[in-house]
């Protein structure tokens, strides 16, 4: 159960920050602000990828609540960084970003201690 | 305030915020009596409880304090800071909850905030297709 539910929760989290970064780059440059902020919040309803990507967010919360009650919170919130794997990978092949040295280097520290967590 | 005092407090509060607010939201659900995948109702009366309530709205300013230190500080700053969560994470565990953290359990965390940094502190803009817009 415990990584049923580590599994939807990255996925969702991983899905969201794609659906996001997709939509935000097509809307182009932010600026942060109280007037920028307003701006945002307008955008967010106006355009459906962004709803979406609050969806899954929702989603990927409530599994965390679900996994924190069984699994200890030291499991829980570091496995949770399993979404930098797949969101790496989905950089790479879905949002054609390149990815460097660094970022590969980090992945797979990642990866290397989530599969720790699970032994 | 200068600006550096502002930047680390948002961030101190940010973190600590996110941390408790994961705290009392394990506290919480774990003294509720139903297991919480699947049903929505179930979801619904969790939040009733003070531990898990308490533990939204600090999840929630978490992100509003989030906002604000983007404000002030520049997001290759933010992120990697953002991994000590992973590490106050088992911190909280160990001595709050009491769970057993094995050797091999601190190492995985100190290998995911490595990790977690690494990512995070790199170039963030890859694709060249940022248009900037009057800031």
């Amino acid at each position: 159960m415990t990584w049923i539910l580590l599994s939807i929760m990255v996925v969702a989290t991983a899905l969201s920050d794609l659906l996001q970064s997709y939509e935000m780059k097509r809307a182009g440059a932010q600026s942060v602000g109280a007037r920028g902020l307003g701006r945002l919040l307008r955008m967010i309803v106006e355009r459906r990828y962004l709803l979406m990507s609050i969806g899954c967010l929702a989603f990927s919360f409530f599994a965390f609540m679900a996994l924190v009650q069984s699994a200890p919170l030291s499991f829980a919130v570091p496995a949770s960084a399993a979404s930098f794997v797949l969101e790496t990978a989905a950089a790479k092949v879905l949002l054609k970003e390149r990815i460097g040295a660094r970022r590969l280097a980090g992945t797979l520290l990642v990866l290397c201690g989530v599969v720790l967590l699970g032994r | 305030m200068s600006r550096t005092i502002r930047t680390y407090l948002w961030l101190a509060l940010f973190l600590a915020l996110r941390a408790v607010g994961n705290l009392s939201l394990a506290m919480g659900t774990r003294r509720f009596p139903e297991t919480l995948a699947g049903d929505p109702l179930v979801y619904l009366r969790s939040m009733l409880d003070p531990f898990v309530a308490a533990g939204i709205v600090m999840l929630i300013v978490a992100l509003l304090a989030r906002l604000a230190l983007l404000s002030v500080a520049d997001l290759s700053f933010i992120l990697p800071m953002t991994a000590i969560g992973y590490v106050l994470a088992a911190l909280l565990g160990r001595f709050v909850l009491h769970e057993a953290v094995s050797p091999q359990r601190w190492l995985a965390v100190a290998l995911i905030f490595g990790g977690a940094a690494l990512v995070s502190s790199t170039p963030q803009s890859t694709t060249g297709k940022l248009k900037k817009k009057a800031q």
